[in-house]
């Protein structure tokens, strides 16, 4: 979910020290739409796999355009789709859809702070569009530069990837309505899973979390309503915790 | 998927609803509380235990399967490679589909 941070940060760093003239809404909001151009491509695939998932796995339109805009939230909503075809329990798959998008509560207690000036109908607009790249393409220019115009960067920023991603949704799903079942492209989906899943194993707790977090999910299977899936990412993060803990702990020197 | 529009939707919006919660919570709370160090502890392991979770059984719980070595398994491995090396969602997506039709193309199932 971090993918691709570093070159928008540094770009969006370089852009920062060539314009003076930060200081004003519309400068803001430029720049906040050049950083994020970038990484609009690359949130297309996602969101064609998402439209052409919920075609297949059965959502009228209405459901399909409904979840990107009240969740917004790819893995989540890939997630849903994943469950719902697995016929899985509604409490899970709402506890699911959930504990993954945990993280932007991080996000929110970390950009917090360069919102508490604004009045509170803003920070709650603001609030709605909050995403993995909005965040990482924000919070340094905000720490950096004091003049800038924090609103309207964040909307320059977030408001054309909540565009985007509503229009490749649609898009993703009328093409998925046509697809035949056989080109197997539900393997899309832990395709997709895989691709965010390697990056956010960074160092030994993380990989046990996986390990343990794949092993029970393979492991509780059997268990009905999807339970073993949650048992699983409790367990995993259980693992994680655990781990880092241990590491730390012999570390340091007694 | 045998669940009603209604279930579905009951899904979407509190699952909606919440997000919106947690992305809202300490843009609206700043200042007024404070995060637990146990609950950013955990937060930093939620996508690999998650993700892992979640793509397991669809690699290694297959029903029909006569071994649990499967065309998939094997996509899903390169994917990982491809995944690993060039952090690119479209790379790793199309590794993994080509693969997998290679295979299907070539009598494995």
């Amino acid at each position: 979910m971090f993918k691709t941070v570093a070159k928008p940060m540094l770009y969006s760093q370089a852009l920062l020290t060539k314009t003076k003239a930060m200081h004003t809404p519309r400068a803001a909001l430029f720049s906040g739409f050049q950083a994020t151009l970038p990484l609009l491509l690359g949130i297309i695939p996602f969101g064609l796999i998402y439209g052409v998932s919920a075609a297949q796995t059965g959502l009228s339109t209405e459901a399909t355009i409904g979840m990107s805009v009240l969740v917004f939230a790819g893995a989540s909503q890939l997630a849903i789709l994943q469950l719902l075809s697995e016929q899985a329990a509604v409490p899970v798959i709402i506890a699911t859809g959930l504990i993954i998008n945990l993280r932007f509560a991080m996000y929110s207690a970390s950009i917090a702070p360069f919102f508490q000036d604004l009045p509170l109908r803003k920070r709650a607009g603001l609030a709605y569009v909050l995403t993995d790249q909005a965040y990482a393409l924000a919070v340094h220019p905000f720490a950096d530069n004091p003049t800038l115009r924090r609103a309207a960067y964040f909307v320059g920023a977030a408001v054309p990837f909540w565009l985007t991603w509503q229009v490749v949704s649609l898009i993703g799903f009328f093409v998925g309505t046509s697809v035949p079942a056989h080109w197997h492209l539900d393997f899309a989906i832990p395709l997709t899973f895989i691709a965010l899943l390697v990056p956010a194993i960074k160092d030994r707790s993380t990989a046990v979390a996986a390990i343990v977090g794949a092993a029970l999910a393979v492991g509780a299977a059997p268990l009905p309503y999807n339970l073993g899936l949650m048992l699983a990412a409790l367990m995993g993060i259980g693992a994680g915790i655990v781990t880092e803990h241990r590491f730390l702990r012999s570390a340091s020197p007694q | 998927m045998s669940l009603s529009s209604s279930a579905v939707w009951l899904i979407i919006v509190l699952v909606g609803a919440g997000t919106y919660l947690l992305r809202f919570s300490f843009i609206y709370l700043f200042g007024k509380i404070e995060l637990p160090d146990s609950f950013t502890r955990a937060l930093r392991f939620v996508p690999a235990a998650v993700l892992a979770a979640l793509v397991a059984p669809a690699l290694f719980v297959v029903p029909e399967a006569t071994s649990w070595l499967t065309p998939r398994l094997v996509a899903a491995g390169v994917a990982v490679l491809v995944a690993w090396r060039t952090k690119s969602v479209l790379l790793t997506l199309l590794t993994g589909m080509g693969i997998l039709w290679t295979l299907h193309a070539l009598g494995w199932n």
